[in-house]
């Protein structure tokens, strides 16, 4: 076990600029962020503000062009299951079913069988896909194959799960329950969880902190902890002055570039 | 499955929509068109607007004699089954072995950049030559007979099987890899556990194209001194104007061809069944 002073994930003034066609691009720039354990950090901004670009830092997919993105304090290399990711578009397998998606971690890390079996039939209750385990990817709905992406990740042990517009694809419904769904595997489990969401009202629904991103280049604008008392309503006055109050950040870039 | 035996179940069937009718509907339709065909040929050998070619009566009545025997018993009685077999072992032992090189080579292809820059401009280059045209090139090579043809059915097959297998690797979602090592399987083992999945559709696409195509090449390597196999009981009924023995050898390819496709479709679908569009 780690001490618990030192931050589960700690980025440290991390530049990423990309050449494309000639050209350098900022995606993001002198960004700092350290997240404890347990904390639920949602990244909202604009497209073109770096919020994915950092999530795939963390995740291990990009490596930083300066700057460092520490786990535990040890910098990270490259994916790892520790570090579970949720993407917008699934990425499921589409040959294995519900069980067989979940299993997949858990069997390429060489977990022996009965154990693997047990963990999974875990998860898979646990996302209420218990109905639908032998059902392939196509068939089920986006609200559902997103449980699937879920559970492969809790399955597989992840300590941080990573989440890159996980809802985004969803009808507004369908959002809302794993919205609940979700805060209610956090409060049940130790997750810490990095959300990315262009959606304000996601944002401040479920995070600790909101981290505000604005782009040209992509930065971290403000870092806002969300005082609001759990379960949160959409509908409450407070909810409201949060959303203003934050909308005001997101849009501040607009004022200085005019200027 | 018991069948409707007696005269109540037979009305019973014919009125409620059963499944029965459901599977007989699409069997109905797909027979009209081959039905129209025989009766066209029934037409026009009956009225003699053709001397040339037997009625259909005839060529079944052939049929039978060159399956089973007993009515003409010349040369070609009773022996169907034996070019059959002669055609089937070198359409599936070509095919095997265009299978056993070119899905190795195609998945070397499709995953190893420096594999693909030495071999794939060469088999672009192959592709385009006609199967046919490498006829005499291969009667010297193999010489005149089964060899030559079983060579010809290798070369049909190989690159339907190779170019579907390039293309079903190079084009794995690059997420399900991303996936795929966050999750812990990384380097090799992504090639069992994604690569070779994700590229099952192709390539099954790939040995489907093969196979039709190995049939279709086995006349033509059939034709040139093969004393055995369909192509050269065609070559033959050619060279007696035997037209009869002609057209039974083209059922029979026809037939044989359609098995083995239909064959390999459910193995696909069996094996493709997660596909939401794989199911021929």
């Amino acid at each position: 076990m780690a001490e618990p002073s030192i931050p589960i994930i700690e980025i440290r003034n991390v530049t990423k600029t990309f050449q494309l066609q000639g050209q350098t691009i900022h995606a993001l720039t002198d960004a700092s962020l350290s997240i404890r354990k347990g904390e639920f950090v949602t990244l909202i901004g604009a497209s073109g503000c770096g919020k994915s670009t950092l999530l795939r830092i963390i995740a291990g997919f990009e490596k930083p062009s300066a700057g460092e993105a520490l786990m535990w304090g040890k910098p990270i290399c490259e994916p790892e299951p520790q570090r579970g990711m949720v993407f917008q578009d699934y990425a499921l397998f589409p040959w294995l079913s519900v069980r067989d998606n979940i299993a997949f971690g858990p069997t390429a890390r060489g977990v022996p069988k009965a154990q693997a079996r047990k963990t999974v039939e875990r998860f898979v209750d646990m996302v209420g896909l218990g109905r639908f385990a032998d059902a392939y990817p196509h068939q089920l709905s986006g609200g559902m194959r997103q449980r699937v992406a879920i559970a492969r990740v809790l399955a597989n042990d992840a300590e941080v799960v990573l989440m890159d517009e996980p809802f985004g694809a969803l009808d507004a419904m369908t959002r809302e329950r794993l919205q609940e769904e979700l805060l209610d595997i956090w409060a049940k489990t130790n997750l810490t969880v990095v959300f990315v969401t262009h959606a304000i009202e996601e944002a401040i629904f479920l995070a600790d902190r909101v981290v505000v991103m604005t782009p040209g280049p992509g930065r971290i604008e403000s870092d806002n902890p969300m005082a609001l008392a759990r379960p949160r309503d959409i509908a409450s006055p407070e909810f409201n002055d949060v959303r203003r109050a934050l909308a005001g950040k997101l849009h501040s870039h607009h004022g200085r570039k005019a200027a | 499955m018991a069948l409707a035996d007696t005269p109540q179940q037979r009305l019973a069937d014919m009125h409620a929509p059963s499944p029965w009718l459901a599977r007989l509907k699409p069997l109905g339709l797909a027979l009209i068109v081959p039905g129209l065909l025989l009766l066209f040929w029934h037409l026009a050998t009956a009225r003699r607007w053709t001397r040339l070619i037997p009625t259909p009566y005839e060529t079944a009545e052939y049929m039978v004699d060159f399956v089973f025997g007993g009515i003409y018993n010349d040369a070609f009685s009773a022996t169907a089954h034996i070019h059959l077999l002669a055609s089937m072992s070198r359409v599936y032992g070509g095919f095997g072995l265009a299978m056993l090189a070119a899905l190795p080579l195609g998945l070397l292809i499709g995953r190893i950049p420096l594999a693909r820059l030495t071999l794939d401009p060469f088999f672009q280059l192959m592709r385009p030559i006609p199967v046919t045209a490498w006829l005499p090139l291969s009667m010297i090579l193999f010489g005149l007979g089964a060899r030559s043809a079983f060579a010809l059915v290798f070369l049909g097959a190989f690159f339907p099987i190779l170019l579907n297998t390039i293309f079903g690797v190079k084009n794995v979602d690059p997420k399900l890899f991303e996936a795929a090592s966050m999750l812990g399987c990384k380097g090799n083992a992504q090639f069992f556990r994604v690569v070779l999945p994700a590229a099952l559709p192709s390539i099954f696409t790939g040995l489907r194209l093969g196979l039709g195509l190995a049939w279709f090449v086995i006349v033509v390597g059939e034709m040139t001194g093969v004393p055995q196999g369909l192509g050269a009981v065609i070559m033959d009924g050619r060279t007696l104007s035997r037209t009869e023995l002609v057209i039974c050898g083209m059922i029979i390819i026809g037939v044989a061809g359609f098995v083995s496709d239909r064959i390999v479709v459910a193995i696909g679908n069996h094996l493709l069944r997660w596909s939401p569009n794989h199911h021929g």
